[in-house]
């Protein structure tokens, strides 16, 4: 692991303090918006940091245009994303473990059964199931409860089913536009890619609807509970993953048939886009098995 | 610095504080031992059996101490460089570095079968000759005598002028309540910990119990006290503002007193039922009122009813306390719809106190209503 | 690349050097460190006496909220980043950090954070008042509007933390010159490779707790709340996840720099060089499977107990380890007193002594009477200060010389070591004889049998802080001048950073060195 001697140190920049003002704005504006305030600052925050990220990675790009970025400069970018990708990993497994804690100790115990099963003398007549239709709170005080369980749950083996397929797909298009573009095939890649895209668009649209399904149809929402709670936080943050995924790819393809960016053997940008691609796939495989065939 | 100065600092810098605290003492009578520096025995077996485990790791931990610092400040003391002493170069050995990788472990087994055995005791809730359930409140406690119709609140009562330094502090200060939880001695006693609100914590030392209350669950845990006395303990669970001020007081007495007293209790508690239909003059409910207010809401909306701004509105001019009796009624009955912090004092106060600490508000702090509520109005409205 | 600073604040703003970074990270740090200060010594002067005196309880809850908040994530973390951004490319030989313009990003984040988290001082309602620990719902339902701030703050805290991480990692896994293989790194290299990881793992962790609270209050969500399923402890499960390894994260470091300064002033090598390395591992593992000790009174099944009991336990076997190594590589070696040295032998002694009230805590039983009180105070602030703080300071003295070219005033440097090390344990001893006389933590105001040893631990405190002063001034003054140092500091201290000149050029390896 020898270090070149042209490793490529950038200059001064202005980049970061402008993300810095950005993200900032961002976090500042949110809670301020939250809190009922405004939505301005937010808006203002989330603007400049797409602005600055804009001219960051086209300050990248630039720079490994001008063949400045050595092998070794290249391979810190590669530690770079697969350690955030880890990160991410660990943020799901937040949410995942919480499902898990809450199906294997919190809902029997409220039920009545196990170590702190004398909880159940709380919450008389609660019953642990899952999916959880009727809350400890309703099992209490019926109508007049505050937080009310879920009429319906979303069926598996429909639109989850074919946003697996779906999702399972574009990680197969994904890979053979890789490998197009490994052997120069130019037209092959933009195909395979535009699929790609297309497939997680397909996915999205998917989703809405489910989510429309739910919210209208069947009671299922963030407030319904700790099934709709577990449900839309998973399934929302893999949602938002996805969008940010295509936008990824979105960007790639749009550098290859405008600007007609990556070589066969120099592409990273597009390959840690398709990493963070099969990485959200991954963690909807988890979903679609903990959250929905195992949920139902 | 001149290290004569250095060193005139030094030992003033340790002695002063011993002084400092020598002259400001406050006497204590009564209270507990002051330079308390170690745990109490207790008046349990769980509390003796903890108590010697506390020990024994401590002098295991002290045993380990002063052979390592011992060795290091052996080697501080003969190898310095200022005494000419050359360093040797050896820097690896497998032997001495598995040695001190075992025997630690070995160390720790020897530690964690007592505190398995232990821990398997406080396990045992089993079998209990009496069940309490115990209730963590904003910032009081509950006791409630399962199978019996005892139940009341637990609060502070220090003086809220010996907290602010305008009287001197009594022995117990702040370790001191209204109405302590009485129980039988050589009994098993198995306490239902829970909470209303936020998670708090009861502890008292001399059991060797402390156990979180936790909204929306129960947790269970026992005890058994060998003597009869007065125990003393405090929520141990950051509960939000006045958390330094819930105490627990324990008095454990003979059996026989305490079956006498849980029948006074009872009787007295019936007694207060059969004031609900009773019709109370504006003057009467006023200071019942008032005092009732200094206990219960007293935390929050403080003394002179102005309330913390941010936090807790105030009475003082309240839009509620100054308009339409049901909506003050309905606050102080069933709490507040909004913010958890109010809570529905209907379940928590008899109607008559209830009556009278909404009639207090009406017309204290400069709120002249004037008007009153009688206990068998709530009582009405509380059945709509 | 042979050219220097730019002049001007614009230099500080647009940095992509590791040493301007580095340097940053660090004034920053001491300046939350006056900042946590401060609010200690507000806590200090309210317990001097029992009764309300200084401030009021809701605000008395305000100071220990931020005072945790900020020590742990402005003072000590930001030091280590500092410490590593000046150090691991020197010890590995390499020319910066592996991505520059983003640790410029990781810093800068940090002020705006830490100004969002203060600002909710001045918020109706106040400041955060739950703890450091903010469990729900006491920071969920019950929590002031300022929570709203709170979470986005630890938000874009958390995602520089990680971004300092992966720089790190990538740093030390792809920058090291030729011939520095892993096990020829430095330990404090090791430490903080195996910090990064700790950080890339369990920071996610804490945004995910902090986004389930803020769904809990705005969104009305469950998790917290068995009400609609959820479970107040849930959060603690979640947030001692992150939490415990976030406690050997403002250690592991510091084990680094004690290595590196006990040898040089014993003038032998260390002892057990890769017992060291596998030992700072095991910990790293082990911290993931103990979190739940901070969770003894929650009510677990007893089989829980017992596991985490025992895996507990086990962290002191590497620890001892290391505490061995550092007294064997001292013994019959050939000592010299300077002030780095005497930090770190009182980081060995006084951190030993907090790892052994940390053990009385890990027994279960034993930790129903200690739990949440004063017992536990000491034992964090005996690894936290004498801990984390002093070994920071160690390594700023041991440094400094190398960073500025200047040497410290050694007397003033002794003078500061002995009123922080008297400082110290005034304060912080007396806190195990309240713990276990049964004084709560998070107390405004306490019953009077605790009243002397808290007017002692008080005076302790000012003590202390004062001693920080000394620091301050020496520190600035061999930055503006004083006596040069040469480019070996100290008598044969190992490490690359010792090759370069002092003070080591702007940038230091160009080309890389070759390492033996
Ligand atoms: C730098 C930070 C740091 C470090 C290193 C540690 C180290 C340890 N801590 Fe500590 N801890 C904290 C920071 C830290 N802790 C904080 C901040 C809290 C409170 C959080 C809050 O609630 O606000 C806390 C709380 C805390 C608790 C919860 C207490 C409670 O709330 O009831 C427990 C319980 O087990 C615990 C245990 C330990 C143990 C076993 C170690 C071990 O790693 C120690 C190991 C070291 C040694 C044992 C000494 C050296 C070893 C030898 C010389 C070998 C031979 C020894 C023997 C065989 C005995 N800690
Ligand atoms: C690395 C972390 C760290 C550090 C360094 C410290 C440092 C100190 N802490 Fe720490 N403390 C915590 C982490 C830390 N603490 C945590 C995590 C908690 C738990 C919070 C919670 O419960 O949620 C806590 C809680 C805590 C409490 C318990 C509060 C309570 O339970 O209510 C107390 C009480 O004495 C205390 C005191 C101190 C003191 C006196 C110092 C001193 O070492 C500080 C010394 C520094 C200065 C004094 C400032 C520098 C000097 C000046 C600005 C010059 C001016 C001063 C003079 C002239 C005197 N701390
Ligand atoms: C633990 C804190 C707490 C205690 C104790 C408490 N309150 Fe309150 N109270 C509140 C809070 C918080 C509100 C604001 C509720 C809201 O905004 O909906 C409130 C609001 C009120 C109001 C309405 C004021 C207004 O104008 O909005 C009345 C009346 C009131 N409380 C009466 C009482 C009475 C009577 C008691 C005692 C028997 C009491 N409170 C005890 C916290 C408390
Ligand atoms: Cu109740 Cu603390
Ligand atoms: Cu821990």
């Amino acid at each position: 692991m020898a270090t070149e001697s042209s490793y490529y140190v950038p200059e001064q920049s202005r980049l970061p303090i402008f993300a810095t003002i950005g993200i900032f704005l961002m976090a500042f504006g949110a809670a301020t918006w939250i809190n009922g305030g405004s939505s301005y600052i937010f808006f203002a925050g989330s603007l400049a940091m797409a602005t600055v990220l804009w001219f960051w990675f086209a300050a990248v790009i630039k720079e490994n245009m001008q063949g400045l970025n050595s092998d070794q400069l290249k391979r810190s970018y590669v530690w770079g994303m697969g350690w955030f990708i880890f990160s991410e990993v660990m943020f799901f497994a937040a949410f995942f473990g919480a499902l898990y804690y809450i199906r294997t100790f919190t809902l029997p115990w409220l039920g009545g059964e196990g170590d702190r099963g004398s909880s159940n003398m709380l919450w008389e007549g609660f019953q642990n199931t899952w999916p959880l239709m009727v809350t400890p709170e309703q099992a209490v005080s019926g109508d007049a409860a505050k937080v009310v369980g879920p009429k319906g749950i979303i069926d598996p083996w429909h639109l989850p089913l074919i946003n697996t397929v779906l999702l399972l797909a574009s990680s197969v298009t994904v890979h053979i536009a890789h490998v197009y573009l490994k052997k120069g095939n130019r037209k092959g890649f933009n195909w395979w890619l535009t699929a790609t895209v297309a497939l997680g668009g397909a996915f999205l649209f998917f989703q809405v609807e489910e989510y429309l399904e739910a919210y209208q149809h069947l009671g299922l929402t963030l407030e319904s509970g700790i099934y709709g709670t577990t449900f839309f936080m998973l399934t929302g943050f893999h949602g938002m993953h996805v969008t940010l995924g295509t936008i990824m790819l979105l960007i790639m393809l749009l550098r290859s048939v405008i600007a007609n960016h990556f070589k066969p053997d120099d592409h990273f940008g597009f390959e840690a886009a398709s990493w963070y691609w099969h990485f959200v796939d991954v963690v909807w495989v988890g979903l679609f098995i903990f959250v929905y065939v195992l949920g139902a | 610095m001149g290290i004569k100065r250095l060193f005139a600092f030094l030992t003033l810098a340790t002695i002063a504080p011993g002084v400092l605290a020598q002259e400001t003492a406050q006497n204590v009578e009564g209270g507990a031992a002051r330079w308390g520096v170690n745990m109490t025995q207790g008046v349990t077996e769980v509390s003796r059996t903890t108590y010697d485990l506390h020990m024994l790791i401590f002098w295991i931990c002290v045993a380990i101490g002063v052979v390592v610092f011992g060795v290091m400040f052996y080697s501080m003391w003969r190898h310095r460089k200022s005494k000419g002493y050359e360093a040797a170069q050896f820097h690896e050995s497998t032997l001495v570095e598995l040695a001190w990788t075992i025997v630690p472990t070995l160390i720790l087994i020897g530690m964690a079968i007592p505190a398995t055995k232990t821990l398997y005791d406080i396990y045992d809730t089993k079998e209990a000759d009496l069940d309490i359930m115990i209730t963590g409140y904003q910032w009081k406690w509950k006791y409630d005598y399962m199978g019996s119709d005892v139940s009341f609140f637990s609060n502070l009562s220090t003086p809220q002028s010996q907290i602010n330094n305008q009287q001197p502090k009594a022995a117990n200060y702040l370790l001191e309540v209204d109405e302590p939880l009485v129980v039988p001695i050589n009994k098993k006693i198995r306490f239902l910990i829970t909470a209303n609100d936020v998670i708090h914590a009861w502890w008292v030392p001399d059991l060797a119990v402390k156990k979180d209350a936790i909204p929306g669950f129960v947790n269970e845990s026992w005890t058994r006290i060998e003597e009869p006395g007065i125990y003393r303990g405090q929520c141990a669970e950051l509960c939000g503002k006045d958390h330094g001020f819930m105490p627990i007081v324990v008095k454990a007495v003979p059996e026989d007193e305490y079956h006498s007293w849980l029948s006074d209790r009872a009787a007295a508690a019936a007694r207060i039922k059969e004031l609900t239909n009773k019709t109370f003059t504006f003057d009467e409910l006023y200071a019942r009122g008032e005092e009732i207010y200094n206990s219960a809401c007293v935390a929050c909306h403080q003394a002179k009813g102005e309330g913390i701004p941010g936090t807790f509105p105030a009475i003082a001019g309240s839009k509620i306390a100054t308009g339409p009796m049901d909506a003050h009624m309905s606050m102080v009955v069933d709490g507040s719809p909004s913010n958890p912090a109010m809570q529905a004092f209907g379940a928590q106060l008899s109607e008559v106190d209830l009556a009278a600490v909404i009639t207090y508000q009406r017309s204290a702090f400069g709120n002249n209503m004037g008007d009153t509520v009688q206990p068998i109005d709530v009582l009405n409205f509380k059945n709509k | 690349m042979a050219h220097g600073p730019k002049p001007g604040f614009t230099r500080w703003l647009y940095t992509t050097n590791h040493k301007d970074i580095g340097s940053m990270y660090l004034w920053f740090s001491f300046a939350m460190f006056l900042l946590g200060g401060c609010m200690a010594l507000v806590i200090r002067a309210e317990l001097f006496q029992p009764g309300l005196q200084i401030v009021q309880p809701g605000f008395f809850n305000q100071m220990t909220t931020m005072h945790g908040l900020i020590m742990v994530f402005g003072a000590v973390m930001p030091a280590f980043v500092g410490l590593a951004n000046w150090m691991v490319p020197m010890m590995i030989g390499a020319p910066d950090m592996a991505l520059p313009r983003m640790n410029n990003w990781s810093f800068w984040i940090l002020p705006f954070a830490f100004a969002m988290l203060t600002s909710t001082l001045f918020m109706e309602g106040g400041a955060p008042d739950f703890g450091w620990t903010f469990y729900a719902p006491l920071s969920t339902e019950y929590a002031p509007p300022s929570v709203t701030f709170f979470i986005f703050a630890v938000h874009i805290m958390g995602a520089s933390s990680i971004m300092g991480a992966i720089n790190i990692v990538a740093t030390i896994l792809n920058m090291r010159a030729p011939g520095m293989t892993l096990m020829k790194m430095p330990l404090f290299v090791w430490t903080w490779l195996i910090t990064a990881y700790l950080l890339i793992a369990v920071m996610p962790v804490l945004a995910g707790v902090v986004t389930m609270m803020l769904m809990d209050i705005h969104f009305g969500t469950s998790f917290f709340s068995a009400a609609g399923g959820g479970d107040p402890v849930l959060f603690q499960h979640v947030f001692w996840f992150f939490g415990h390894p976030e406690v050997y994260i403002m250690i592991l470091p510091a084990f680094g720099i004690v290595s590196a300064i006990i040898p040089t002033f014993a003038r032998k090598p260390l002892f057990g060089y890769s017992s060291m390395v596998y030992a700072t591992a095991s910990i790293a593992f082990l911290s993931f499977i103990v979190w739940a000790h901070h969770m003894f009174t929650v009510g677990m099944p007893i089989a829980g107990e017992l596991f985490f009991m025992y895996a507990t336990m086990l962290i002191a076997v590497p620890t001892g380890v290391k505490v061995f190594n550092w007294v064997t590589t001292m013994f019959r070696g050939s000592m010299t007193f300077e002030t780095p040295m005497l930090f770190s032998i009182a980081f060995v002694i006084l951190f030993t002594i907090g790892g052994f009230s940390g053990l009385m805590l890990a027994i279960a039983p034993a930790d129903f009477q200690y739990h949440d009180t004063y017992f536990v105070v000491a034992h964090f602030h005996y690894v936290l200060v004498p801990g984390a703080i002093f070994s920071i300071t160690a390594g700023v003295y041991y440094w400094l010389p190398k960073w500025t070219g200047n040497m410290y005033n050694e007397s003033m440097g002794k003078v500061h070591f002995w009123l922080a090390f008297v400082g110290l344990n005034v304060t912080f001893f007396p806190m195990h004889f309240v713990g276990l006389a049964g004084m709560p933590r998070r107390i405004p105001d306490y019953a009077l049998q605790f009243a002397d040893f808290n007017q002692i631990a008080s005076v302790g405190a000012f003590l202390f802080g004062a001693a920080q002063i000394l620091f301050l001034f020496n520190v600035i003054r061999t930055v503006r001048g004083g006596k040069k140092a040469t480019d070996e500091v100290w008598e044969n201290p190992e490490g690359l950073e010792w090759s370069v000149p002092s003070p080591a050029p702007y940038h230091t390896f160009s080309t890389p060195p070759v390492v033996r």
